[in-house]
């Protein structure tokens, strides 16, 4: 090559080299790098193919979505029989709720995130009004779910199902073990030792034992610690399981947002003459929270998958209410229908969840800097 | 009165009168439950005994480590299901290390394609719940292998079939004590050498290829003492008779798919922790390893691992934890764990649900713990001193 | 001596709250629906259709009871248990009656105190296999591989056969039938026991039925009946005498058909008088129940023979022969007492 000089300040704007960047260069630089990088494309390449070619056929392009019977899926086509679910997705959804009453399930989980918006996007305009909105949701879930008020009929628990039977297990755990999380976590950085040792029990146990011990217990044992004659619906006695269960994570959880709080917050609270309560209502809180708020999120994502556990102690989550269907002579044997539709479901819902986790977290990492 | 103001106003005398007030409501509460339990057990004519443990349990388990039939006691069959329970914790706990370390890697890697499947992979296994993995991974596996008459044969000593793999197992026979003897001989040369080594280098700067000549040792010697005593070691493989096929080593399909499944679903987990400990160490440890002129593989073992172990190390312990209790799902697939056998079959045959399942929540806990009391530890030997 | 003080109020109060328990006839009228708990899916045993109903045998015995007590046969809460849940969840208060194939036992019944009112199908464990599999007979099962539902006494009748005959076996536990039937169906195991009533109704929902069999050997005895929870008799009579009603409404030939003119009338056979209402029966107050109990629960859920037939019998997929369970008469083990 041969060297050519050029006077201060007039050199020119050559383009890049050929190959380093636009498409080829992209291609070259992020997938044909090296010789083992290639090796490695070239074997991903294939595992896609693969999977592809086999998969989508069966789940999609061969798949009958509508027959009577198992049976008459075959005889339509060999890919999956999706007409298990099509013809069950009520049940897949509302359990055995009755048909007439579903609307009250719909307007629920519609207003449900009116409730929670501003709560999770904290720059909502009016977000004062919606926040008493949210304040009264929980009373006005129940009683349009559970009915029995205004009118409205009375609906069994046990007639409960289905995805909404998910959804209600998930978020009122989480809802409920909200505030005995927080209390769990200041009482375990507090001064008492009965204090600190107590909820140290409490959230060790809980978290040392596996869940579904704890739903054996909820199915089995709870009503043995009651008075007798008390009689509470078995997805009561799961909800209280699942909120003790919940509760433990979640104050673990604070316990690491009040622990990254800087020690001069406390000095400066306590310089001004702030008691305890004063120094954790406006100074801890408020900031050990916002901190927590992806954790929390993480911890109602992992309750919301164990919701699936409650199908062993005989409940119909969307996994019961799978295997009932299987259980009828028409849809027996479409089991990998039926757990693959479920697994999407949940799927679905907890990439968007743990999308907005990711979200926030990132929007609360850039507000402190 | 106003000495008892006083008592309130000092801050040492109202603490300790608050803790006992706190101590009364929690005693006064646990008195209640158990006189709760009292009446709901004389109004249901139960009582509360251990003595269900000694009596013969009556059912069969189909994987033992320990010998075990129907007519030993419950007890011994909640061991049986205690030692599984440990079995398909280590199995799953080494799959998910290496698939989990694989993946967060692989997630860091340059290449674009590698690096996006890895992340959808994550993605989609981290947020299906742990019960729909086993039951469908155990779906695949018994729907996908054949019927052991037409078991896929890997050179006539191996077979996977929808029973289960089978592999042939190693039987001992008279001298392989010298192999032992030779074994534990190395085991202690390579200690040694590994300290000499060390300090060695510490002193002088010389550094040998320790792990090729520990290894090479580690291999060789019991191999000798193998040839040197007439290969006393040999093989029991497994034959098709009657319906299944007996002799050799057994890996049955619940076993294998709760492994896969509780491996899988942690190795999602594990490898965002990777990536997490990996991205945590400061670029300019990288950057200053790499200024001094250290080769690339020295870079990440000298410098990038042991500051990203100790991020790593305690979600890696708690994950290792969950792995372990969700293998209490087991019961759903049929593998018969600690749930499945003391807090399953026994609960209901005895009807004892109090005491078979505080036994298991008990033993459950005591993992935990000692799991837990060992990552303290641990902890504080790698924290960081000083700062 | 505080605590003493309030362990001994919270004993009191809990006294207290013992003496005041309501009858359960009571509990289920002030709730005008009556809880039954049921299996979570057998065919023809108990199995939600595509619109969301309960139907089969045992989800008839829950309305044939609802009928009696509150008058009308839809007036049902249906929980499901599995093999496991039941008897906790009888104990716990989850419902008024198990209805759920569950045999009756000397040690459920007196160790784990449960009252158990009646036999609504004489039953027994056999063994399911593929015709393809060459087996004639369960003898010949040495070394097979097999599929039991957990939470039943199927678990010890199996080690009790096997160790009886001197043969070995590898047990599959499964929760629930759906899990088993896909297991036993994928080739899991060689053999499927349970109740032969359960391995007809598993082979009905077979695309080939006829590629199985049910081995001749039935191994236990398992009279399966409704359970209900020890102490209140009133309500265990209740039940029990639900059961014998819709039996004897076959013995008599009333059906759901005929019962509203045979109880319009004066019959010959005074039996069907006393039972439809017609003529006082001594005592039906004591058990808190109307006079037309009988025409209620065969008009609206039909006798035994209509039950049978409708959910089990030989025009359902599951094809059943009534076998021993018919009236004595028949050749049967069901032998009613007097409706006196």
């Amino acid at each position: 090559m041969s060297t050519q000089m050029y006077k201060p300040g007039s050199y020119p704007n050559l383009p890049p080299p050929p190959g380093t960047v636009g498409f080829y260069g992209w291609i070259r630089n992020n997938l044909f790098s090296s010789i083992s990088n290639t090796l490695l494309t070239i074997v991903s390449v294939v595992l896609v193919y693969y999977l592809i070619d086999g998969i989508i056929g069966w789940f999609l392009f061969d798949a009958v979505f509508d027959a009577d019977s198992k049976i008459e899926c075959r005889k339509i086509n060999d890919g999956a029989c999706w007409a298990v679910i099509t013809r069950r997705v009520g049940q897949f959804v509302y359990g055995f709720y009755p048909e007439a009453e579903r609307w009250r399930i719909n307007i629920s989980f519609l207003t449900m995130f009116i409730a929670f918006a501003p709560l999770l996007y904290p720059d909502l305009p009016k977000r004062k009004w919606l926040l008493w909105f949210s304040g009264i949701y929980p009373f006005f879930a129940f009683i349009l779910i559970n009915g029995g008020f205004f009118g409205l009929a009375k609906i069994e628990y046990s007639l409960f199902g289905g995805f909404m039977l998910t959804v209600i297990l998930g978020v009122t755990g989480i809802v409920c073990s909200l505030p005995i999380g927080i209390l769990l976590a200041l009482g375990r950085q507090s001064k008492l030792t009965v204090v600190r040792t107590l909820s140290v029990c409490f959230i060790e146990f809980m978290r040392g034992v596996p869940l579904i011990t704890l739903l054996f217990v909820a199915s089995s044992m709870l009503n043995y610690f009651m008075p007798p004659g008390t009689n509470f619906s078995i997805l009561v006695r799961v909800i209280i399981m699942f909120t003790f269960f919940s509760a433990a994570y979640i104050a673990e959880v604070i316990r690491g947002g009040i622990q990254a709080i800087p020690k001069g917050q406390y000095e400066a609270a306590d310089a001004l003459g702030m008691n305890y309560w004063q120094t954790t209502r406006f100074i801890t809180l408020p900031q050990a929270l916002k901190i927590s708020i992806p954790g929390i999120m993480n911890t109602f994502i992992g309750l919301y998958k164990d919701t699936t556990l409650v199908v062993v102690i005989g409940l119909l989550d969307p996994l019961g209410i799978g295997r009932a269907a299987l259980a009828d002579t028409k849809w027996n044997g479409l089991s990998t229908e039926t757990y693959l539709f479920v697994a999407l479901f949940f799927f679905v819902s907890c990439f968007a969840m743990s999308r907005y986790s990711l979200w926030l977290e990132n929007k609360l990492n850039t507000e402190n800097k | 009165m106003s000495f008892l103001s006083n008592i309130w106003r000092n801050e040492k005398s109202r603490e300790i009168i608050v803790q006992i007030f706190v101590l009364l409501c929690i005693g006064w509460f646990l008195s209640w439950l158990i006189s709760n339990v009292d009446a709901n057990f004389k109004a249901l004519g139960k009582d509360i005994s251990f003595e269900f443990l000694f009596i013969p349990a009556g059912y069969d388990i189909n994987q033992y480590l320990i010998d075990y039939n129907n007519r030993d006691s419950h007890l011994r069959a909640g061991i049986v299901g205690l030692l599984n329970t440990g079995l398909v914790a280590v199995f799953g706990i080494i799959l998910a290390t290496v698939l989990g370390i694989s993946l967060g890697i692989i997630r860091l890697s340059k290449n674009w394609l590698a690096s996006k499947i890895a992340y959808w992979y994550i993605e989609f296994t981290r947020n299906v719940p742990i019960l729909l993995h086993i039951l469908l991974w155990h779906g695949i596996i018994i729907n996908t292998l054949p019927h052991p008459r037409k078991a896929l044969n890997l050179g006539d000593v191996t077979f996977l079939s929808n029973r289960g793999f089978y592999i042939p197992k190693p039987l001992t026979e008279n001298g392989i004590e010298l192999v032992y003897l030779f074994l534990v001989i190395a085991i202690i040369f390579s200690v040694l050498f590994f300290k000499y080594a060390k300090k060695k280098q510490d002193l002088t700067g010389v550094q040998y290829p320790v792990f090729w000549i520990n290894f090479s040792v580690l291999i060789s010697l019991p191999l000798i003492a193998f040839f040197i005593s007439g290969m006393p070691i040999s093989l029991e493989i497994p034959a098709l008779k009657g319906f299944n096929f007996r002799g050799g080593m057994h890996m049955s399909p619940e076993l294998a798919a709760l492994t896969f499944a509780l491996g899988i679903y942690t190795a999602a987990f594990i490898a965002e922790i990777v990536r997490a400990g990996i991205l945590a160490v400061d670029k300019g440890q990288r950057e200053a390893a790499e200024s001094i002129g250290l080769k690339s593989s020295k870079v990440m073992k000298l410098v990038i691992l042991p500051q990203a172990r100790r991020v790593i190390i305690p979600p890696l312990t708690s994950q290792y934890l969950n792995l372990t209790k969700n293998s209490s799902l087991a019961i759903a697939i049929g593998y018969m764990d600690l749930v499945a056998t003391l807090g399953g079959i026994s609960l209901n045959q005895t009807g004892r649900e109090m005491e078979t399942m505080v036994i298991v929540m008990l033993i459950y806990l005591s993992v935990s713990l000692s799991i837990s009391a060992f990552m303290n530890w641990y902890n504080n030997k790698v924290k960081l001193v000083g700062r | 001596m505080k605590t003493k003080i309030l362990l001994a109020a919270a004993t009191a109060g809990v006294m207290f709250a013992g003496s005041v328990l309501a009858s359960t006839l009571d509990d289920v009228r002030a709730r005008g629906k009556l809880n039954c708990i049921i299996n979570t899916g057998l065919a023809g045993f108990a199995a939600p259709d595509d619109k969301g109903k309960w139907t089969g045998f045992d989800v008839d015995f829950c309305r044939a009871v609802a009928a009696a007590t509150l008058g009308d046969a839809d007036k049902v809460n249906y929980t499901t248990a599995t093999g496991k849940t039941r008897f906790t969840k009888l104990a716990a208060g989850e419902g008024e009656i198990l209805s759920r194939n569950t045999t009756w036992t000397f040690s459920r019944d007196v160790d784990l105190s449960q009252t158990f009112v009646g036999v609504s199908y004489y039953d027994g464990q056999g063994f399911m296999v593929p015709k393809a599999l060459g087996v004639k007979s369960a003898k010949g099962l040495d070394g097979a591989s097999v599929c039991i539902q957990t939470g039943t006494t199927t678990e010890l009748n199996l080690a009790e056969f096997f160790a009886g005959n001197g043969m070995k076996y590898n047990p599959v536990p499964i929760e629930t039938n759906a899990e088993a039937q896909e297991l036993y169906k994928a080739g899991r195991c060689d053999v499927y026991t349970t109740d032969a009533s359960g391995l007809y109704a598993t082979m009905s929902s077979f695309d080939n039925p006829a590629d199985h069999m049910v081995l001749p050997e039935i191994v236990s005895k398992e009279p399966l009946g409704p359970v209900v929870r020890h102490g209140d008799d009133q309500w265990a009579d209740i039940v029990a005498w639900t059961l014998k009603a819709m039996m004897a409404g076959e013995e008599l030939g009333i059906t759901s058909a005929n019962v509203k003119s045979l109880a319009g009338k004066d019959n010959k056979n005074k039996e069907i008088n006393r039972l439809l209402g017609k003529d006082p029966l001594q005592g039906i107050s004591k058990l808190g129940l109307s006079a037309d109990w009988a025409v209620n629960i065969i008009g609206q859920v039909g006798n035994y023979e209509e039950v049978f037939e409708k959910n089990l019998g030989m025009s359902t997929p599951l094809k059943i022969a009534r076998g021993m369970n018919q009236l004595y008469r028949d050749g049967g083990l069901f032998y009613i007492p007097p409706i006196k």
